[in-house]
């Protein structure tokens, strides 16, 4: 399979890049990664006229904690970097487990984190932490920069918050208040598919006690599930049965599954209760090996 | 170069837009008029005759096109040429010759890693990208590396005992520090 004919553009410059947007009104799409963009192309599901490489672009490769606490991640940092950081795992450990889940190995050497969330896919995992950890991605245009709530950029299946001549130049995730705490967790029919149901879950622990939560479900509805209303049952309580309990449920009603080759609804609902409460026994049993 | 998908559809025409890239393929450094949409894998199968990198699923999801591209594994099948301009390429024709195998090669001689050899050269490739960075893996990082690629003949078992075999090989062959 090949693509129909296409003008290709290897900006060194986000300023530069953003004017090729500009001047094509539309007919140009950002090729980052590739691993989402170049099947589909070659599939014919999509034809721009013009793609512009952002990889020769200097700088935006960078994943570092800023001044406030905030985690900003460069457009170009790909899938393995997060995988491979050594301190991921403690600063946030929802993006650290999700990071060996997105894809298969090889993919994740090119695809980027932030390519992946203007994909927009309704499966994919890099979506579900973001909205869990309440993050937001940083647009730049022709008249600078503005931010976007991830919440208000993944629009639909497939359909991201960007105006035509804009580039998603960086996600932040604000900084826990408290101690990070949540996992990811995605069943998957094989290596490298997307999610048959997952869950994202980030808590900031106060003590014992649950500051703010954070939670999110790919695979289970049209679009990335926003389930922090549902997991806010948790907030200013301890993790005990009980109260596990109640989020677990609160979070499965929150899932819109439809019934599809990966499984029956009712299965996919039932996948999200046991992720939720799987995530947080865990989280309340290292909190008591940690007391 | 530039005709490589115009021979396919009825000739295109003589005003096919093409871009100059210079890539290093296996050590050597080519210079090459490519058409935007050539994707990689086609660009060494048909372009440079390199046809070890093999062409599976055209899907992204089978691994048998993986290349090395700055030393990471990449699906060929998912890059166009014109990407790769200023990069290095490494295929299965760069890793050794019939006399001078790579010691992932010869593991893979030894522990009968192959069948049909469809995917063998995107598996050798995988390997050695992981033994470059974790020179003593366990089965299990054996095994999660070479996720990506698909093999429907062995059922695994021997491949990863070949790369386990050229691990000790690597290691053994490293000179040893005083
Ligand atoms: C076999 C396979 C399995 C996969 N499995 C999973 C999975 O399990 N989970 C999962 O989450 N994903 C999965 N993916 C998708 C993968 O994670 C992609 O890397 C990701 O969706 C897109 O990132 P990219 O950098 O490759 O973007 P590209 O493919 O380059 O671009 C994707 C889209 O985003 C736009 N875009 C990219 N970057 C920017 C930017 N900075 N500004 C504005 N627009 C931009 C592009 O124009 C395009 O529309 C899989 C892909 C493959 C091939
Ligand atoms: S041919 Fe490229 S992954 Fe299968
Ligand atoms: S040896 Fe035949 S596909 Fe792997």
């Amino acid at each position: 399979m090949y693509p129909s004919r296409f003008a290709y553009e290897a900006p060194k410059t986000l300023n530069e890049a953003i004017a090729i947007l500009q001047a094509n009104g539309g007919e140009a799409k950002i090729l980052a990664g590739g691993q989402s963009l170049i099947p589909m192309v070659k599939l014919r599901f999509a034809s721009p006229e013009v793609l512009v490489d952002i990889n020769n672009i200097p700088g935006l490769d960078y994943m570092r904690i800023d001044e406030q606490g905030n985690l900003r991640i460069g457009a170009l940092v790909r899938h393995e970097d997060l995988e491979h950081s050594t301190t991921l795992a403690a600063t946030h450990p929802t993006l650290a487990a999700a990071a060996s889940l997105v894809a298969d190995p090889i993919v994740r050497t090119r695809g980027t984190f932030v390519g992946s969330l203007c994909h927009a896919d309704p499966q994919g995992d890099w979506s579900a932490t973001m909205v869990a950890l309440g993050g937001h991605i940083v647009a730049q245009g022709p008249n600078g920069r503005r931010q976007i709530d991830i919440r208000e950029f993944v629009l639909g299946p497939f359909t991201n918050a960007l105006a035509y001549n804009e580039i998603a130049v960086e996600a932040v995730i604000p900084p826990a208040k408290g101690r990070p705490a949540g996992s990811y967790l995605k069943l998957e029919r094989r290596v490298g598919d997307f999610a048959t149901a997952s869950v994202a879950v980030a808590l900031d622990m106060n003590g014992a006690t649950v500051g703010r939560a954070g939670c999110a479900l790919a695979g289970v509805g049209g679009k990335t599930i926003d389930a922090n209303d549902a997991i806010s049952v948790l907030v200013g309580k301890t993790l005990n049965a009980e109260s596990i309990e109640a989020a677990a449920d609160a979070v499965a009603e929150a899932a819109d599954p439809r019934t599809d080759h990966r499984g029956s609804a009712d299965y996919k609902r039932h996948i999200v209760k046991t992720f939720v409460t799987r995530i947080l026994n865990n989280i309340a049993n290292s909190e008591q090996k940690a007391a | 170069m530039s005709s490589l998908y115009e021979v396919i559809p009825p000739a295109a025409g003589a005003d096919v837009p093409v871009r100059r890239i210079t890539i290093e393929v296996n050590g050597e450094s080519r210079t090459l008029d490519v058409e935007p949409r050539l994707l990689l894998v086609h660009l060494l199968r048909q372009g440079l005759n390199l046809t070890g990198t093999h062409s599976g699923c055209d899907t992204t999801s089978c691994g048998a096109c993986t290349v090395l591209f700055d030393g990471r594994p990449l699906k060929s099948c998912t890059m166009f040429a014109v990407m790769a301009d200023g990069h290095k390429v490494e295929t299965v024709e760069g890793m050794g010759s019939a006399s001078e195998l790579h010691p992932v090669q010869e593991g893979f001689k030894q522990e009968h890693g192959l069948q049909c050899g469809f995917c063998t050269p995107g598996m050798m490739l995988a390997a050695k990208a992981l033994l470059e960075r974790n020179p003593d893996p366990t089965e299990d990082e054996v095994r999660w590396a070479l996720s990506g690629n698909l093999c429907r003949c062995t059922g695994y078992q021997n491949i990863v005992k070949s790369v386990l075999w050229a691990a000790e090989k690597m290691r053994n062959d490293q000179p040893q520090e005083a």
